[in-house]
């Protein structure tokens, strides 16, 4: 397209959206709100994905002995399990180090432990995993193997809490998909709506260009260029408000809802040029629809 | 036939029908006009007067028949050539048809715009236009505040702003006071004398008596005369 005509094109659509300022609002409001909605599942996603990658590497193995095991046997068994695949280090806990952590981490409870008789802890081992073991099957597989051992009484991974946590994030996902795909289907129909109320409101004009000669791309062109600002507009304003939001609850979580837990991240600038691009596309393909309906 | 098409003819029409469900709006219509020509449709309200010049720019398409504008035959063109077909022509509506929210200027310009003329030639254009049928002082009204001749002068500049090879006038003076239809006949008479072939469709005799040209009755959407006046 030629330059001034495409300057042309741009004013009429600058003066378009003034004289119809209360839709485009409409429509701008609309794609901002549904963008900050998909949005916020994929910052949940992001961060979800990376904590749950972090716990994945810390994995351990945690194996707690029979009672009255004998020392030899645990030096007997430190060596089997050392040599097994997969395995980066064993640490032997004893049951006595294993009561004087639990009392210092329970310090407030510390009359619990007054009237206890004995030890009820075992002893056990921590397990290191190598790298390349840090994933769900493999550590089942040689959980089950240790746990074969004789004098091994109970084995725990973790395996309960992050099979659920998998579950329910997987499960988070596709809500996520599906209300990702329902707001998008709901931004397109409604810009698409806008953009008919305002061809509707001057279908007279539209008639006298086409009755004088001006193709379809002509009377399209400032159309256009209306749906793609309005995707921009809503899209960078729905980023805007999720990058406030983000701020408060990352504000909040290093004051103390659970500092130093783990930090979240914004989303990377490829991922937010990726929205914003999906959000002209939404503007696009909007004032497409409705266009080619009402210019049939 | 029509590959016997006549040099002169701009327009022709080959045995053209057309209904509006069982409603007959034009039978049976043949017609050669020429390059040049001023002609007339008259008839009564209902005759097929408007329809007949809907079915030159193709605001509505034919039933049966033919209609051929500098050869091009109407019923085989694609959907992308009506505009550059349209553009042959120069429009003035009955009701004027100007965008109430543009300016004068705006209305006029609109169609060098729609052609990709450049912003300096539009300026230059519409001001000479606007000034050949002394509405000058007007650039930077808005139609509604202007009087009914006033809005239909504005029509007739929009419609020759673009040099059209053909002018279609439906009833031009219908709405107008005696002096403001002598001043639109001017002007069209004017751009008629400059080479523009001119079609104007009007009931009013008074008119077809002051400027002369060949003149078609039809009624009830029968061609029924052709006379010359």
């Amino acid at each position: 397209m030629k330059v001034v005509p495409m300057i042309h094109n741009y004013k009429r659509a600058i003066q378009d959206i003034r004289d119809h300022k209360f839709l485009n609002t409409v429509t701008i409001i609309t794609i901002a709100i549904s963008i900050l909605i998909v949005s916020a599942f994929a910052l949940f996603f992001v961060n979800a994905n990376e904590i749950i990658n972090s716990w994945k590497k810390g994995i351990k193995i945690m194996v707690y002995l029979k009672p009255d095991t004998p020392e030899t046997k645990i030096s007997e068994l430190i060596r089997k399990i050392q040599h097994m695949d997969g395995i980066r280090d064993v640490r032997f806990i004893s049951k006595n180090e294993a009561f004087q952590e639990l009392k210092k981490q329970m310090k407030r409870q510390s009359s619990l432990f007054e009237n206890l008789k004995e030890n009820p802890l075992p002893d056990a081992f921590e397990i290191l995993l190598k790298s390349s073991f840090q994933n769900q099957e493999k550590v089942e597989m040689l959980a089950t193997k240790i746990e074969s051992l004789p004098q091994v009484d109970e084995v725990e991974y973790g395996q309960r809490w992050l099979g659920q946590f998998t579950n329910f994030f997987n499960l988070f996902r596709l809500t996520g998909y599906a209300m990702g795909s329902l707001f998008f289907m709901a931004a397109l129909l409604i810009v698409a709506n806008t953009i008919r109320l305002v061809l509707y409101s001057r279908r007279d004009e539209v008639e006298i260009m086409r009755l004088v000669g001006a193709t379809d791309s002509f009377i399209k062109a400032p159309f256009y260029i209306q749906g793609l600002i309005q995707g921009a507009f809503g899209g960078i304003i729905g980023l805007a408000v999720l990058f406030v939001s983000f701020l408060l609850i990352s504000l909040s979580m290093e004051r103390g809802i659970s500092p130093g837990l783990f930090t979240i991240r914004f989303l990377s600038p490829g991922a937010l040029c990726g929205i914003i691009l999906v959000s002209i596309f939404v503007g696009w393909i909007g004032c497409y629809l409705s266009l080619k309906q009402f210019l049939k | 036939m029509i590959d016997d098409q006549n040099k002169s003819s701009i327009i022709r029409l080959f045995h053209v029908h057309k209904n509006y469900g069982a409603k007959k709006a034009l039978a049976n219509i043949t017609l050669d006009i020429s390059k040049n020509e001023l002609l007339f449709i008259s008839g009564p309200s209902g005759a097929g007067k408007t329809t007949l010049l809907k079915l030159l720019y193709l605001g509505e398409k034919v039933s049966e028949g033919q209609v051929l504008i500098e050869g091009i035959n109407l019923s085989r063109i694609s959907h992308n050539r009506i505009p550059f077909l349209r553009r042959k022509f120069g429009i003035i509506f009955q009701d004027y048809k100007l965008i109430p929210t543009k300016t004068v200027f705006d209305n006029v310009a609109i169609v060098l715009e729609a052609t990709g003329k450049k912003r300096r030639f539009i300026e230059k254009k519409v001001k000479s236009i606007l000034r050949t049928v002394g509405m000058e002082e007007a650039l930077h009204s808005l139609p509604p505040s202007l009087s009914g001749g006033e809005q239909q002068r504005i029509a007739f500049a929009r419609a020759v702003v673009g040099d059209p090879k053909i002018i279609l006038a439906d009833e031009p003076t219908g709405n107008l006071d005696e002096v403001s239809a002598d001043i639109i006949l001017e002007l069209l008479k004017r751009f008629h004398t400059r080479g523009a072939t001119v079609i104007i469709a009007t009931h009013d005799k008074e008119l077809i008596r002051k400027t002369g040209g060949r003149v078609i009755h039809l009624n009830q959407g029968y061609l029924q005369k052709t006379i010359n006046v």
